[in-house]
This record gives C-alpha cells, structure tokens and sequence, in this order.
C-alpha cells in the first residue's frame, strides 16, 4: 500500500516537473512550426470522421430518448432548445474528448513510447535537437488547439443529428428547428463550455507524451504507455469537467 | 577492397577522450561503474570488449550526456562534459557521432528525411538542393543510394546499420561511437559494417569507440582494445597482445 501511494505521488511530481518543462520549453526557439501543423492535421483533420459520427449519432439518440418524456408534459417543442442546449454545454465537450483520448492520448503515448524503447529519441537528443521541443511541444498545442475545434464541430453535428431524429416522428424545416435552437442558447452556454475544451485537450496532449516520454525501456511498457494514458486522460476529463461545472456555477 | 589498420597517430598524440574514475550507480545496490577510466587518442579507433552488464553502453551513454554520471570526469575536446550546460553539451554532441545498436532510425520519415533531419536543424544556411545533394553523397559513401526514398520498415538490419552510420556522418562528427555495430547481422553483413567503419575512419579522419561482443569485428577495426569488468578497466593493449595474454580470463575473449 505504501509503496503503492509513493509511487502514485512519485507519478504526480514527475507530470508536474514535465509540465513546467513544457511551459519553459514553449517561449524558447526554435520553434518546430512544421511539425506543429503536422500534428495539427493528424491530430485535429484525421479525427474529424470518428468525431462527425460520434457527435451525429449523440444528437439523434438523445433526441429519440428525451421525446417520449418531453411528450408525456407537451413540452416537445422544447425537444431542439433541450438537445442543443445539453451537447454544447456537456455532452460533446465530454464524449468528444473522451474519444480523443482514447484516439489521440493512446496514440501519442505508443508513438513516443516505441520512440524511446527503439533508441529514437535518444538518437535525437545526440545529435543535439531538443526532442522534448520537437516531439512534445508540438503534440500538446497541436491537442490544445485541435480539440476545442473538434468539439465545436461535435456540437453543430450533434445538432444535426437532432434534427433528423425530430423528423423521424415530426416535421419540422430546417430553418425553424435552427431558430428554436438559437433561440434558447444564451452566451453564457457556449463560452464556459468552450474554454473547458482547451483544457481537456491540453490534458490528453500532456497525459499521452508524458507517458509516452517516460516509458521505460522494453516493448511491453508501449502498450501500458498507451494504455496508461488513456486511463489518466479519460480521468483527468471528468475531474476538469467537474471543476469547470463548478467554476462556471460560481461566475454565472 | 580490403582496408588496413595503418592510421595509428604518434604516442605522443593528445588523448581526444580521457575519461577518469567515473561512477555509475543504478538504486542503492545496482554500481555499474566504479571508477573507470580510460583514454582515447585522435585518430584512434578503440574497442572495448566486456560481458554484458559491464558498464559498456552506460560508459558511451554518459559520455554523450544521455546519462549522468554521478562522479568523475570525462573530458572531451578538453572540456569536462559532466559539468556543461546544456548548450555546451550541445556544441560537443555536434563533434561526436553515436550508432545506436538497431540504427534508431525514425521510423515516420523515410530515408532521405532520417539524413536529412539532423542536417536542416544545424546547417540552416543550406538550401534543399544542397541539402539533398549532401544526403546523396554520404549515402553514396555507405553504398546505399537506391534506398533513399524507403521507409525504416523496409530496409533489412544491416541496411538499417548504414543508414544510422549515414544519418551520423552527415553530421560531419569528429568522434564516432559506435554501440555494438554487428550485433544481430550475419557474418558476411558484420564483415561489411567493420570494413565501412575502417573506410569511413580513414576518409573522415574519426576517432572511434566501437562497443562489441564480435571479436572479429575487433579484430578488424581495433587499434587498441580495453576489456571492462566488474565496471572498471580490466585489461588494455592491441588485439594481439590480448590475445596472447597470461590471464585466462582474458584469453577466453578471444576462443
């Protein structure tokens, strides 16, 4: 059990010293500007399908799950405010990033965990690049900023899926379920939820090269690298959505 | 060709390397190095023999800055390299070439992008062309031209070998390390990566240490040969004298 703890505490300081490593490192040049928009695009455009199905089939199942209740109060037309309302706030900031970190944190995580176990990093460091610059760097802001665009993306999706799920037992044009659904969103909806976003993807950025840059040396430990990281990441969501809930209560 | 051993410098050359009682310990009762010490003069192409677990690769890893020793000195180019920042431990790592035991190639880039990675970080005054022609010539001089465009997956181990012993070179390195360079290749393949290393040493004018277990590759390329155990320097002198030693221990190296 002591053990245990000391290694969970051990684990703590290290993603803490890794972290103020990451910010030291961020305002030093150069800056690895390619690399960054290579992982701009795999990290943001190849997730793009897996997020458009994810958040389309959210906003039609939720849809279809909240009308017969709604129904039973002839409160349906509050069916597209209601949907709307619970993806921007909480539900595709939450599942999209739970996806990303399976999809992004695990890939991060087995990609700079093979890299340390096979020398290549090392290699890097040797012949005098900072691979903490041009692996880790790049990964977290390319997360930071990718993921706050995906879950936007979820959400517009997601409000999509809604309307075709209304229309399965309604008839309703796109323009007037579109006016429902702006009309209950407030600014207050949007802003809070949106900048939780950053921090969940900096979180599945920061989680996925730690374990990934800290995987001992042997093959086995890149999948408990990958594995780990998806396991930490999925938790460090719901721990920020937790605090961001309360926050956002606080201030608004 | 065939190539000889016949660049050995005057006695009196400056050792370029000089490593002293240096300290290696892993948790409280791992001691890895335990005080050793040896030297390695310019133009000279040493090899260090020793069972696996003797400190070899922990000895090349601290002398690069991959591992910190936690007492002694190795000074390198006359600079004491445990105790430089990390800007002066980069200016030394650009004089010294490392070949990792698999290459270590990144895997994501092809060939052409391995070489041509290092290249575009520190010479940033070169233009694409120049910077392509450079990948092709030291390719040429691996013998490895028609692979440029192929990714690390598709090259077999020796080829990978050569790539790595390429990606290091074009860095133009004054110091090669060389971390067990035949480990894992057939004979014939081993034989070719101790002629390249003897080739490249006598066209780029590098000091070397080549760890190894294979004594024909020793043979091959050493100058001098020092034979680590227990962590500390345990035997030295040329392949022959070792060879002939009186200590039986040392003689079992060379069944």
């Amino acid at each position: 059990m002591v053990i245990y703890l000391k290694s969970i505490f051990t684990d703590a300081g290290n993603l803490i010293l890794f972290t103020t490593r990451f910010f030291r490192e961020i305002v030093k040049p150069p800056f690895e500007t390619h690399e960054f928009i290579k992982q701009c695009y795999v990290i943001g455009y190849k997730s793009f399908p897996l997020v458009a199905v994810t958040g389309f089939i959210m906003g039609l199942v939720l849809t279809l799950q909240s009308r017969p209740t709604l129904s039973k109060f002839g409160a349906e037309s509050w069916l597209p405010g209601m949907v709307a309302l619970s993806l921007i706030r909480e539900i595709a900031p939450v599942i999209t990033a739970l996806i990303c970190a399976g999809k992004v944190s695990s890939g991060i995580g087995a990609e700079l965990g093979s890299m340390k176990v096979t020398e290549q990093i090392d290699a890097m460091e040797v012949s005098a690049i900072n691979p903490f610059k041009y692996l880790v760097v790049t990964r977290i802001l390319a997360s930071t900023l990718m993921i706050p665009i995906l879950v936007v993306f979820a959400d517009a999706i997601g409000i999509l899926g809604g309307y075709v799920g209304f229309n399965i037992h309604s008839d309703v044009n796109m323009v007037r379920y579109n006016a429902q659904v702006f009309e209950s969103l407030d600014f207050i909806d949007i802003f809070p939820a949106t900048i939780k976003t950053f921090f969940f993807g900096f979180s599945i950025g920061l989680i996925g090269c730690y374990k990934g840059f800290t995987a001992s040396n042997g093959t086995e430990s890149v999948g408990k690298a990958a594995n780990s990281a998806v396991v930490l990441a999925s938790l460090t969501i719901f721990i920020i959505d937790m605090l961001a809930v309360q926050i956002t209560d606080l201030f608004f | 060709m065939k190539l000889s051993k016949n660049h050995i410098l005057p006695d009196n050359n400056a050792p370029i390397i000089d490593i002293k009682n240096l300290y290696k310990s892993f948790g409280k009762d791992n001691h890895v190095l335990k005080g050793l010490s040896f030297f390695v003069k310019k133009g000279e192409n040493l090899v260090v023999l020793g069972k696996s677990g003797s400190g070899k690769s922990i000895a090349i890893k601290c002398l690069v800055g991959l591992m910190q020793a936690d007492k002694g000195t190795i000074n390198v180019f006359g600079k004491d390299i445990t105790k430089l920042d990390e800007t002066g431990l980069n200016e030394i790592r650009l004089r010294i070439g490392f070949l990792f035991q698999n290459g270590a190639l990144y895997d994501s880039m092809s060939v052409r992008e391995n070489l041509s990675f290092p290249l575009l970080r520190h010479s940033s005054s070169l233009n694409p062309i120049e910077v392509d022609k450079a990948v092709i010539d030291i390719l040429t001089s691996v013998g490895l031209t028609e692979a440029i465009d192929k990714m690390p997956s598709e090259l077999s181990g020796g080829m990978k070998k050569r790539v790595g012993l390429a990606r290091t070179l074009i860095l133009k390195p004054e110091i090669l390390l060389y971390d067990e360079p035949t480990t894992g290749l057939d004979t014939i393949t081993s034989r070719e990566i101790s002629q390249l290393i003897l080739s490249i040493q006598q066209k780029y004018k590098t000091t070397s240490i080549i760890i190894t277990h294979d004594m024909a590759c020793a043979k091959q390329t050493s100058d001098r040969i020092v034979i680590l155990k227990d962590g500390i320097v345990n035997a030295e002198g040329t392949y022959d004298a070792l060879e002939n030693s009186n200590d039986e221990w040392v003689r079992s190296f060379f069944i």
